[in-house]
């Protein structure tokens, strides 16, 4: 079937010999689960709403406030999804393509790396429209992933999970002392502040929703393409390229796939970690290391668990609602941190 | 010249978790002498090295020094008697020399107590001791290999202490580093009458160094005496699972352990010469 | 002669040392009378002497006696903790990256002390001693996870900064919750701030330290001891284990009452140490230095932030400009080296 499957000392060998009708059955629930994810969040959220303004509310009648928060949610939960699946695909990138179980946009400072951008651009160059967000957030995102990998592959042994990580996180958290301390003297600080700090969902538009569009689905399309030159990437370098792969190819296009996506997420909703992180590790545990079929679950999955992490975060605080990306930190951090704590944290 | 000092293990037994690596073993280091231990990997005499430095509580039986039980004792007490140089000694980054070796003289000083001229004298005369004087104001980082083990030996030397334990002391030296440091343990033993027990993995240079060799196998002593007695084929045998030659070695007259392969054999075992005790 | 070589070697590093101190003592003295001084409206050293003193000078008295003093006394005793419990666990694990404020100590202090100010509504002594104990239980919580049969550094630095990231979501939370929540309490419970300092908060802090510090600087060459290795320093007579737990709960509790009464400042805990052993050499203990120059980088961010740029930042967003840098400065340094990470 895959190169994977001749090497008998791959770990995860009993999970790649799952017939393509299990794997099938997951992503076909996974995608139910999504659409169910959906209509909860429509239909619950930081206000109580009935069944009646519910569906007014989808009917396009928005007279009433309820009514308007009911429609002002589906923009909100299509962005969800967007982001969600642009995380849980980046992450499942990253960790490809440096073979580390713990890379995430978030941890490897790349979605810091973003927003720091759009906070300069909005600081010292007055930046003020969102499509040029995007395209800086982008950048940004390329620049740390260039800069994190440069300090975490010097001296010995390379860019090790250790060393990439530590880098990361020292990075990120360099980038986020300076968004704060650039965002500090603005004015109209509060909002922006809190959304360059710690991403959310809350305040998607239509507008923002079609600019980010394109962007994400040629970032999806380019790590999709991807899935089977990561499958060789996985085997080490040496062998990948026995095996014929073009291993710096490989690594650039899927690498740069991921930063778009990542930039793309960040310029729209701020940054949001852990999501890439937990997501490939849960979807390896239910469709195996194959990432023709990781690639697509992780997107899928991503969606959901972002979806669950917003609804989560405007019920539980009820009428505030809490920011997607401290959800995601609360319930992502001890994540983490088993993943850290298992013994081989070196095996993808 | 130093009284001698008693080093010994009674009926220990020594374990980490639900393992058992050493176990009802007695031992005594005789004193004034130098003490090899050997054994493969994994039978236990790091282990149990540092048993008797007390860096291990055993699980049954005890560690006696001059009579007494080593637990229980005030630390700087022992500190001032018996001295251990541990398998992989850090050093602070960028540390001098002298400054160093003078952490050996720790167990001697009081809580807040500076550094006396008495204090200087025994750093001074470590150094030269181990000839390192002229290193005295260097940073140890920029040493080689052998220059720093002399460095660390130092610092043991200026604990002043009777017995000297040391854990594998020339493993990452190369061979002129090991056989520069195994001279200057002699050094101290014939000079200063220095207890010394070192764990050693290179059985050779335990033969040529040791008065007397403890031989161990999955944590018991199966041999013990001096080399010239305890290094036979068989006993290679026994703790190695190697087959072997002993022959006198023609530089020093100690045993020397020749290993049989499969491969580049001259004598055939019927044919080999009866090794003859010196 | 040897003695002599090594006598006169000994003599000029402790001179270094001495000079050093000096020196810092010196320009922490500076700009203590200097932050006193400058302001809105300036007084000068002579008045300043008198409010010190406890004389009621006209306008003086309020400004400098209620404002400037106890904020630059909080700066002063806030940066010496943070450098104390800064240098003892980055030397105790044998890693500049585990600092406490890096590995979420400081997150869990912050929590703690977050929780009982907008939640509980507690005085500052309450708060403080809520702090130490949300910075206990997250140190021991780290020092468990962290601990598998071995001790591996660079497992405990990533536990660390997975619980840094929880506890602080959970401080944007709590603070997010809070009724009258503006930016300022928000930077001062992110990054540290001095805005706001009373004699009342200064005052718990202050006794702490008259405790902790002592106790620390007692420990100081057990600590030197330590830096050569478990075994080693168990061979030359320290008694480890209990070195150990006094120098981590004291410093664990320096930085609790320190956070509690101005939020965590940030990277002062990471950067004073390395700073601290570059000027002062490798062979002297750290920590008094490592205060002296926590106190001193608080103090001179803290007047920067007030006066070097057009808008007022609170001084934990200069030090964190200043420490984020560093942190990436000397992880390169230590790549490079093959450092152990």
């Amino acid at each position: 079937m895959t190169i994977t499957q001749t090497r008998t000392s791959l770990p995860d060998t009993a999970a790649l010999r799952r017939p393509a009708a299990v794997r099938l059955a997951w992503l076909a629930g996974s995608l139910l689960v999504l659409c169910v994810l959906c209509v909860l969040s429509v239909a619950f959220g930081a206000r109580e709403v009935t069944l009646g303004e519910i569906t007014a509310g989808l009917g396009g009648d928005v007279r009433g406030v309820s009514e308007a928060a009911v429609q002002a949610r589906i923009p909100r939960t299509v962005l969800a999804v967007l982001v969600g699946a642009a995380l849980g695909l980046a992450g499942a990138g990253m960790q490809a393509v440096t073979r580390n179980p713990l890379a995430d946009p978030g941890i490897l400072g790349v979605s810091g790396g973003a927003a720091l951008a759009v906070v300069i651009g909005i600081v010292f160059f007055g930046l003020a429209d969102p499509t040029v967000y995007l395209v800086v957030a982008v950048i940004g995102a390329a620049v740390a992933a260039v800069f994190v990998y440069s300090v975490g592959s010097l001296g010995r042994g390379g860019a090790t999970p250790l060393k990439l990580t530590l880098a990361g996180a020292a990075i990120s958290a360099a980038f986020a002392s300076l968004t704060s301390a650039f965002l500090l003297p603005r004015v109209d600080a509060m909002e922006t502040f809190r959304f360059w700090q710690i991403g959310g969902v809350g305040g998607a538009t239509w507008d923002r929703i079609a600019m980010v569009l394109p962007v994400l689905a040629v970032g999806a399309v380019t790590c999709l393409l991807c899935a089977r030159g990561m499958n060789s990437l996985a085997l080490g370098d040496e062998v990948a390229a026995g095996l014929g792969e073009n291993v710096f190819r490989t690594r650039l296009i899927a690498a740069a796939g991921a930063v778009i996506l990542c930039g793309a997420a960040t310029a729209v909703a701020g940054p949001i970690a852990f999501v890439g992180l937990v997501i490939p590790h849960i979807c390896r545990l239910l469709v195996g290391t194959d990432h023709r079929w990781l690639i697509p679950f992780c997107a899928v999955a991503g969606a959901g668990l972002l979806v669950a992490a917003d609804i989560i975060g405007r019920v539980v605080a009820r009428p505030e609602e809490i920011e997607v990306g401290i959800i995601t930190a609360f319930i992502g951090a001890p994540v983490f941190i088993w993943i850290v704590r298992r013994q081989k944290v070196r095996e993808l | 010249m130093t009284e001698p000092h008693s080093l010994s293990a009674e009926s220990l037994t020594l374990a980490y978790g639900d393992r058992t690596i050493v176990e009802q073993l007695d031992l005594r280091v005789p004193p004034g002498r130098i003490t090899a231990i050997v054994g493969a990997n994994g039978c236990g005499k790091s282990t149990l090295l540092r048993a008797l430095a007390r860096l291990i509580s055993p699980r049954s039986g005890q560690v006696v020094l001059d009579g007494k039980a080593l637990h229980g004792r005030p630390t700087k007490e022992i500190a001032r008697t018996l001295g251990l140089l541990p398998q992989a000694p850090i050093a602070p980054e960028g540390i001098v020399v002298a400054d160093l070796v003078g952490r050996g003289r720790h167990p001697h000083q009081k809580m807040l107590a500076r550094f006396t001229a008495h204090d200087y004298e025994v750093v001074a005369q470590s150094l030269d001791a181990t000839g390192i004087t002229e290193f005295a104001d260097r940073s140890v980082d920029e040493l080689s290999g052998g220059q720093r083990q002399r460095v660390w030996i130092a610092m043991a030397l200026a604990q002043q202490t009777d017995i000297l334990l040391l854990d594998e002391p020339t493993t990452f030296l190369d061979l002129a580093h090991q056989v520069e440091v195994l001279d200057l343990l002699t050094d101290l033993n014939r000079d200063r009458g220095t207890t010394i027990a070192m764990v050693l993995h290179d059985m050779n240079l335990a033969a040529r160094y040791a008065d007397h060799l403890f031989a161990m196998r999955d944590g018991r002593i199966v041999a013990s005496g001096p080399p010239s007695e305890v290094m036979t084929s068989e006993l290679i045998r026994d703790v190695f699972d190697l087959d072997a030659l002993v022959v006198p070695d023609p530089v020093s007259g100690t045993p020397i352990v020749l290993p049989r392969g499969r491969h580049h054999i001259l004598i055939p075992e019927s044919e080999e010469p009866r090794v003859i005790h010196s | 002669m040897s003695v002599q070589t090594v006598v006169a070697g000994a003599r000029v590093r402790r001179r270094h040392r001495g000079t050093v101190l000096a020196v810092l003592g010196i320009l922490i003295v500076v700009v203590f009378a200097v932050t006193l001084m400058v302001g809105k409206s300036f007084y000068g050293p002579a008045e300043v002497f008198r409010v010190i003193l406890g004389e009621t000078v006209p306008g003086a008295s309020f400004t400098v006696g209620e404002l400037r003093l106890p904020r630059a006394t909080m700066a002063v005793l806030a940066g010496f903790a943070f450098g104390i419990a800064g240098v003892t666990f980055q030397t105790m694990l044998r890693n500049p990256l585990a600092s406490p404020d890096i590995i979420g100590i400081s997150s869990g202090a912050s929590v703690a002390a977050v929780f009982g100010i907008i939640v509980l509504a507690l005085d500052e002594t309450a708060v403080s001693f809520l702090a130490l104990g949300g910075a206990l239980v997250t140190a021991a919580a780290i020092y468990l996870l962290s601990h598998r049969g071995g001790f591996a550094g660079t497992r405990l630095i990533l536990i660390g900064i997975g619980v840094a990231a929880m506890l602080d979501s959970a401080v944007t939370y709590i603070l997010s919750r809070a009724a009258a929540w503006d930016l300022q309490t928000a930077m001062q419970w992110l990054t540290g701030s001095l805005n706001g300092a009373t004699w009342a908060g200064v005052l718990p802090l202050a006794l702490a330290s008259a405790v902790l510090v002592p106790l620390v600087l007692s420990q100081g060459r057990g600590l030197g001891m330590l830096r050569l290795g478990d075994d080693s320093a168990a061979v030359l007579g320290v008694n480890v284990p209990r070195t150990r737990v006094l120098l981590m709960v004291s410093a664990v509790a320096l930085l609790a009452f320190a956070t509690a009464a101005c939020g965590p400042i940030a990277f002062v805990a990471f950067m004073a140490g390395p700073i601290a052993s570059r000027i002062i050499g490798p062979g002297a203990s750290p920590l008094l230095s490592a205060g002296l120059v926590g106190a001193l980088l608080v103090l001179t961010a803290d007047l920067a932030g007030q006066f070097a740029f057009d808008s007022r930042y609170p001084v934990g967003v200069i030090t964190g400009a200043l420490g984020a840098p560093y942190l990436v400065f000397l992880l390169i340094r230590i790549n490079r080296s093959g450092g152990s990470i």
